[in-house]
Parts: C-alpha cells; structure tokens; sequence
C-alpha cells in the first residue's frame, strides 16, 4: 500500500516537526510512506471566504497530485475535512480520480484506528495531558463523540494516545468547546478569537494540564500564540510528536 | 360586543402564489412509531420524580379523604378564602363559579382545584381539557394550584399523550407541568412568575 | 426608502468582549442553559431519532406550505377564527392596528412573540396611541429599559439583577438597590396582574400551528400568554407562515424538542392549544405573516432556515454569540440562525454575519430540527462574494493565496521569506496594530527550515 503524505501548508513552512513526527511514525509502523513533491495547499482558506473560484484551481491540483497513491494520510483535521466533505461542488460526481481521493484521505489517528488498527506502541509519556478536540475533526470527520450530539461514537484521538505509555489525563471543564482559531476567523473577529483562546487556555491551565495535546496543528498555532503572549504554564503539542516519542520542550512535572 | 373584523385576504393570493410558483420536491411525512420511543418500568415514579424537578409536589392518594387531609395541612390552603373546585366530587369549593360571567371577576381566586385528564411520566405533565372549566383563566389566575388526576391514567411519553387526545374536542386544552416559572433575571429559577406559586398533583386510584 | 447603516460584527463584538468581567458571566450564563440542555437530550435515548423526524416533517411541510396554509385556514375558519393574510410586516401592522380599532382598543397585553418584533409591532401600536405591555418578565424588562431582546428565549440574558432593580425601582417603585430575583419577579407579578386585569386584548405569537385541525399551539413557563387572552374577549395570534406542522400528532416530535432544546426543561409550564375561539362572543385572529418567507422558501440553499422552530439553542451554544452578545447582531434573530435569516433580508447590510462563525460547527448539531446552520453560513459567504460583497483587501488576498498555492516554488519562496524576516525583523516589526494575529497572540517562532526541505535532504532516493 503507498501513503501519500499530506502535509499542510502552514505545517511545512512553520512546524516541520509535527510533520517529521508524522513521517517517522508512519515509517516505525511499516508503512510505504512517501511525501508527494509540488503540494502546498488544500484550499480551504479560500473555500471558508467564500473564494470557491479562488479555490478551485487549487482543489483541483490537490486532486490530480495524490489521486496516485492508494491512500493520504494528514496530520490535520481541518485540511481532511475540506478535502473529505468540501470538495464536491469542484469536481463532477462521477469523477473516479476525485471519488478515491475523496474516500481515502486520512485524518493521522483516524488512519491508525481505523486502517492500521494499531494496538500497541512503545512510547513513553510520563507527563500530565488535556486534549483539545478540533472542531472539523469532532462535528465533520466525527473522530469523536461531541457534547451536544447524542450519538455515541469511539474517541479516536483519545484512543491512540492511550497506547502511550504514562499519560495522565487532565480533563478541561468544556471538553469540546471552539478554540476561536477558525482560519479568516482569527484575523476578522480578533477580539472574540483571541477571547475564545484565552478562554481555552485557562480551562487547559486549571485542569492541572502542562500539555495542550491536539490532532490540528492550526488549533494549536492559535493558542501557542495566546499561550505565549500571557505566559501560560502549559505548552502545545500536536498529537503526532506525542506518538512518535517527543518530548516535551519545558519538561513538566508529571 | 363592538362589530367582529373580517379577515383581510389582500395579499393571500399572492403569497400563495409565490409558495406554489416553484415546485419543491418533499419527503412525506414520518410514520412516528411509538414503540421506538422512551418507556418506563414504572411511570409513576417516573412522573412524580419529573414533576418534582419542576417544581411541582405529586402526592399519590386511595380517596378524597386523603386529598382534603393533605391539603389543609397546606397553611395556605387552610387560610384560602376562596377556593374553586373543579373536582366538586373530591374537594369541595367555597366559591361557585357557575354564576359568573366574566373571567375578571375571578381576580381574587386563592385556589383551583382542577381535574386532569391523563399524565405524561417523561416531562411531569398533565393534560387539563378547556371543556371542564367554565373559565379557563381559573388555570391561571388562582394564587395556588392543584390537579386531581388518576394514576391510571398515565402515558410514557407525550406521542402515547397526542395519541390519546386524538383530535381536540374543544377551543382549549393545555399540558400543565410544575408551578408557573420564570428565570429571566440572571438564569435565577423563580416560582410563581404570572400563574399559580404552586402545584399539587394529587394522583388517585 | 433610506438604506439602514452597515452591521459590522467586530466593530459592534469589541465593547462587549472587551468587558472580560462582564462576556464572562454572560458566556456562563448561557453555558449554564447549554449544559441543562445537553442534560435533558441526553435523558431521552431517541433524540437522534426525533431530531430526524422533526427535520424530515419540516422538510415535508416547507415543500408543500402553500397547501398546507391553505388546509390550516380552511380548517381554523371553520372552528370560528378568523384568518388574515400579510404579505409583510407593513401589512401585518395595519392588520393588528384594524383589529385593534375595530374594537376601540387602548391596552392590549402581549405574551412573547419574536415575529411582532420583527414586524416593530410595538412601536407602531404604541405611534397610533395604544399602549402596549409586554408581559413576559423579560421582556417587560427589555421594554422598560427601552432596549430590544438580545436572545429569542431569553430576553433579557444580557441583564445583570442589579441593573433591573434600578429599572424596577424606576418604574415600579421597587426598593432602592434591591436586586434579588424572588423580590424583583414578585414585584413584576403584582404590577402586570394589573396589567393583564386592564387588558382589552390579548396578543400572542404562536409556536405552532396545526393545518390538520386549524389549531395553534402557544408555550410559555409564566403563563402569561395564558392570563393574556383568557381574560379579554379578543386573542389576535401572529404567526410567520412557516410555524406550521402538517399533523396534531405531529406536534409530539417538537415539543419533546422545543422546550428540552430551548431551557433545558422536559416541556415548558404551559403548552396550550387553542382550537378557534373560547366561546360565541370571543373573537381569535389569526395573522399569518409571510415577510420574506415565500422568498426563502424559494432558495434552493437556505430553505432549510424555515425549519427553525426558535428555540434558541443554537445561539446557546455559539462560542461566538456567547461573548458578543445578541445586541452585536442587530437584528431580532441573533446568533447562528439569525446569521443565516438576516442576510436573505439584506444582504449588503449583515454581510459581516456570516464571517461572525469560527465554523466550529456546533450550531449544527444542537439544532433539534437539523438545520446544517454552519454549512448554511458557509454557504453565505460563497454568495457574498458572488455578490462582490467582500471587501476587495480580502478578495485581493485570496486571489493572491490561489496564485500562490497553484506553484510549489512560490508557495515555499514565499514561505522562506516568511520565516526569514520573522527570524531577522524585530519584535515591534512583526507585532504591531498592523498585524491584526499579534494583537494578542504570538507569531510562531520561525523553524529553520521548512517540512520538505529537510524531506529532499533526509529522505529523497
């Protein structure tokens, strides 16, 4: 089987890491794991805009790029949801190339829950963890059962760390609220973003949590930014540096 | 009694018009299928259980005796000048509404004793018909509260409710569930907002 | 007609949510509701189902409303009431104002009605010499304080207790600082029982009406729009034409929905039905209120907006509407459904509603009648732009982003230059007003090289 690795755009320019963590993870697990020279971007600032013609020629590419591999995994649960649920209105329903893009495009936990099935990991994690849920990965991709939905469904994120060894769960008192991120959001509603992150961050804090996990790297910019502005005891990690054995930089107590 | 207004259908046609100009395709409606819904080992408790969250007091009862018993150990009850009894056969009233003609003159109703057709055990409700009170501001205006309903007569749930009203019979029934309420200053729960301070559901054989 | 000035969300959001003290009481207040309500759908092991049932019987009744309003009339008519037709809020206004004439009225009592608010029902009555008096505690509050709702459930969510008792100590005599609810709803009780005792006509809204059997469903916890048309021999019902359910059995689906969606509450106090007139010498009016619902109906992408059966759970849950408040909205409907409805009224006016959404997507799945709200929302912003509606600065950035992301060479120059200058300019260079993310975030700090540079070094066969 050949993975396509989706990297996102601001991930490449300003996190490397989450994404070296992603490739060597997938690789410790055996996977035919390959990063597809020429991609950049899925689309979705444009498409959340508004800009869908500014976004076509760009879902397009996107397409024609990973329509090759068998599968694409993505360390983000916003950029798999734009290309999961938002794709449609580019490209004819019929479209076999789009239609396996379409169906086999990964969000990272979700593909080692459920393709990998991956049952054991020999990591270690000694350190006190709050995740926050991202909003495309809970209420589009449904990795998770949500607060204000009734259907029951497998936490996949939670899962997978669970295979880590050492983890100490700290639980925020709203357990899936909006971070204030939202991509455009965070720049034309700046003072209710940055109010909703303050907000996030305090929860994470007081839930005696020194790390802020997430599956959205995007979700964690927002509030690394916020984080570091107010001095907060707490740091960010994406989940996929957990599980490929990093550690933390300001080493918490656990 | 001034001259009744006709309707005015200037623009019925238009609107009409604009809602039938572009088809749109619908699904039909749902089968609403009972068995799928909320049931309970024992809706009894459940109702008393639903019906104290919302503020109301059930109290389960073998005759009329233990109604009045009950009752007058209500301070409020025991000092209400004027009681109306809807329920004349269980709790006698001291205020006969027959003679009165307009809802106003009800203004100074202490207490209603009212008669409940059939109760829901999911929300604490019970279903009063417009058709046994002679105003049915008396519901409403009386400082204090109380239903006379027959623990046999309960639902589960309020379709096996709709179920059994079937079709309404007359201008008026309403499901009544706890004491009148309000929390609109600060989300702080205040009983008695406009209607009765209290509920008593007193549940009969 | 003169144009009304442009609703810019940020703008009105910034007081609000610079208030930390006071959006944080206002964001638990509402969170509070929100978690009574996550409360009671969990105790009801169908509510997935309900909600499916509720969305496809909306669905079924939007499609064939013509039909059904016109089965509703027939059969509301037949009970004794009287039935009109407004093609707006103008009409509906001078329908009420008729009516109201007709019977030489000077005081009417009106339960909670948000499609009166909509018509401005109160202030035209109130021009032409009637007085009006809103019963329902808040939005007596809102009325005296001459504000206007700033949530559809909870009028006057935005209202501290000690701010009513100055209201009611203004207006009602109320003890000078007093400010404890019990206190406060009692004086509010004795001073509308007046009112409801003096009131020549009772004006309600209607939270559904029945076209199987001509009848309208009204539900309120205060029993005021009970008290309000029980005493006076008029009761003028107004309802927008979409409040119809097809089927009496139907109503089971919504009000197990509305109430537990609404408040948090199993089912509100009172859930009356009126089936035409109380007796012979009472008259029920009947206002069914199109104003710009025939034209939604009608649009292939928001119709789904006239399932919402207004019970304010959406707004409950928006992160958003919860730290900006309802008034930041400017319209009777706020939060995510309002977002939504206020644009198909005019769009060039609440273009900035539908980028008020971080699309957290929350709004979707509270919703008891499944309107895809965040989608909806999206979906506006994609008919903004074809309006040519976006500001050009941001049109221009992301005809620029789409340039940028259709070559890889650009893409990781323009990223190298990113990282650089974030690396070599100086703190105040990159945080300043200017850059609207570093008002109170951090930029991250640079890497020193990007993901598939260290690939092509590391991993390239």
């Amino acid at each position: 089987m050949s993975v396509a690795l989706f990297i996102p755009c601001y991930l490449d320019q300003f996190y490397p890491d989450v994404a070296i963590a992603t490739l060597e993870l997938l690789e410790r697990l055996g996977v035919d794991v390959v990063y597809p020279d020429g991609q950049t971007c899925c689309g979705q600032p444009m498409a959340n805009t508004g800009c869908t013609a500014d976004c076509a020629p760009v879902a397009r590419r996107f397409v024609e790029l990973f329509s090759p591999y068998d599968s694409i995994v993505c360390p983000s649960g916003s950029c798999t949801a734009m290309v999961r649920h938002h794709y449609d209105e580019y490209f004819a329903d019929d479209d076999p190339k789009f239609n396996h893009v379409k169906s086999r495009t990964f969000e990272l936990c979700e593909f080692l829950h459920d393709e990998l099935q991956i049952k054991e990991l020999d990591v270690q994690f000694p350190h006190k963890v709050s995740i926050h849920q991202s909003c495309h990965g809970l209420r589009e991709l449904r990795l998770g059962s949500c607060s204000e939905n009734m259907t029951v469904r497998e936490d996949k994120v939670r899962n997978v760390l669970n295979l880590v060894h050492g983890i100490q769960w700290c639980s925020p008192t709203r357990t899936d609220e909006c971070c204030g991120f939202g991509g455009t959001f965070a720049v034309n509603e700046a003072d209710v973003s940055a109010a909703m992150g303050r907000d996030r961050v305090a929860d994470h804090v007081a839930s005696g949590s020194s790390v802020l996990a997430s599956a959205d790297m995007s979700c964690l910019m927002h509030l690394q930014g916020i984080i570091r502005r107010e001095s907060a005891p707490i740091e960010v990690m994406h989940v996929a540096q957990i599980l490929a054995g990093r550690n933390p930089k300001h080493v918490g107590n656990a | 009694m001034l001259k009744k207004t006709p309707a005015t259908t200037t623009s019925r046609q238009a609107v009409l018009d604009r809602l039938t100009g572009k088809q749109v395709i619908g699904p039909g409606l749902p089968t609403i299928e009972h068995d799928r819904m909320v049931h309970f080992d024992d809706p009894v408790e459940k109702f008393i259980e639903v019906l104290s969250t919302v503020g109301g007091q059930a109290h389960l009862v073998d005759d009329a005796q233990q109604i009045a018993q009950i009752l007058s150990d209500i301070p409020v009850y025991a000092n209400a000048k004027r009681v109306v009894s809807l329920v004349p056969e269980a709790i006698p009233g001291s205020l006969d509404v027959a003679t009165i003609d307009d809802p106003h003159a009800l203004a100074s109703v202490d207490w209603t004793i009212a008669k409940g057709e059939f109760a829901v055990a999911e929300n604490g409700a019970i279903w009063v018909e417009g058709a046994t009170m002679p105003h049915r501001v008396l519901l409403f205006i009386a400082q204090y509260l109380a239903i006379v309903v027959s623990r046999s007569d309960l639902v589960h749930n309020l379709h096996e409710g709709y179920a059994r009203i079937g079709t309404p019979k007359s201008p008026f029934g309403v499901f009544v569930s706890g004491p009148s309420k309000t929390a609109d200053i600060e989300q702080s729960l205040v009983l008695g907002a406009h209607g009765c301070r209290t509920l008593q559901v007193f549940l009969t054989p | 007609m003169k144009s009304l000035p442009i609703v810019d969300h940020p703008t009105k959001a910034r007081p609000f949510v610079a208030d930390t003290e006071r959006f944080h009481w206002h964001d638990q207040a509402l969170w509070f509701v929100r978690s009574k309500r996550d409360k009671q759908a969990g105790s009801v092991p169908e509510w997935e189902h309900l909600r499916s049932l509720a969305s496809q019987i909306k669905t079924e009744t939007i499609a064939n409303l013509g039909d059904y309003l016109v089965e509703f009339e027939r059969n509301a008519t037949a009970l004794g009431a009287t039935v009109h037709w407004a093609a707006d809020a103008a009409e509906h206004n001078e329908i009420v104002l008729k009516i109201l004439r007709d019977h030489e009225t000077l005081r009417i009592v009106k339960s909670k009605s948000m499609l009166t608010e909509e018509c401005g029902l109160n202030h035209f009555l109130e021009d032409n010499g009637i007085e009006v008096v809103d019963t329902d505690l808040g939005e007596r509050i809102v009325q005296l304080r001459k504000e206007t709702p700033s949530h559809i459930v909870l009028p006057a969510i935005h209202i501290r207790k000690e701010e009513v008792g100055d209201t009611f100590h203004e207006h009602l005599g109320t003890d000078e600082g007093a400010s404890d609810p019990q206190y406060l709803t009692e004086a509010a009780r004795q001073h509308l029982r007046d009112k409801f005792l003096a009131g020549e006509v009772g004006i309600t809204g209607v939270n559904f009406a029945i076209a199987e059997t001509g009848g309208l469903v009204v539900c309120t916890n205060e029993g005021n729009a009970d008290l309000g048309v029980s005493l006076p021999r008029v009761h003028i019902a107004c309802m927008g034409i979409e409040k119809l359910v097809p089927r009496f059995q139907d109503l089971s689906v919504f009000i197990r929905l509305l109430a537990r969606s609404a408040t948090g509450q199993p089912i509100t106090t009172y859930t009356s039905h009126f089936h035409g007139p109380r007796d012979p010498n009472s008259e029920l009016h009947i206002v069914l209120v199109d104003n710009g619902r025939s034209r939604l109906r009608n649009s292939n992408e928001f119709r789904e907006a006239l399932h919402c059966i207004r019970c304010g759970a959406c707004m409950n849950t928006c992160p958003v509407y919860r730290r900006s408040g309802g008034h930041s909205y400017s319209a009777t409907v706020p939060g995510p459904i309002g977002s939504v409805l206020s644009p198909t009224r005019d769009s060039s006016r609440y273009k900035s509603l539908p980028y008020a959404c971080s699309l957290c997507g929350s709004c979707s799945d509270v919703c008891p009648v499944k309107i895809p709200l965040h989608h909806q929302l999206l979906a506006w912003r994609k008919e903004l732009v074809g309006e040519n509606l976006l500001p050009y600065s941001k049109r221009i950035s992301m005809k620029a982003a789409s340039i940028l992301f259709r070559s890889p060479r650009l893409f990781s120059m323009a990223g190298w230059m990113g990282r650089k200058s974030l690396k070599i300019l100086p703190h105040w260079a990159t945080h300043n007003r200017l850059n609207t993310w570093t008002i109170a975030r951090e930029l991250p700090e640079p890497p020193r090289e990007s993901f598939r540079h260290w690939y092509a070094e590391n991993r390239k066969r």
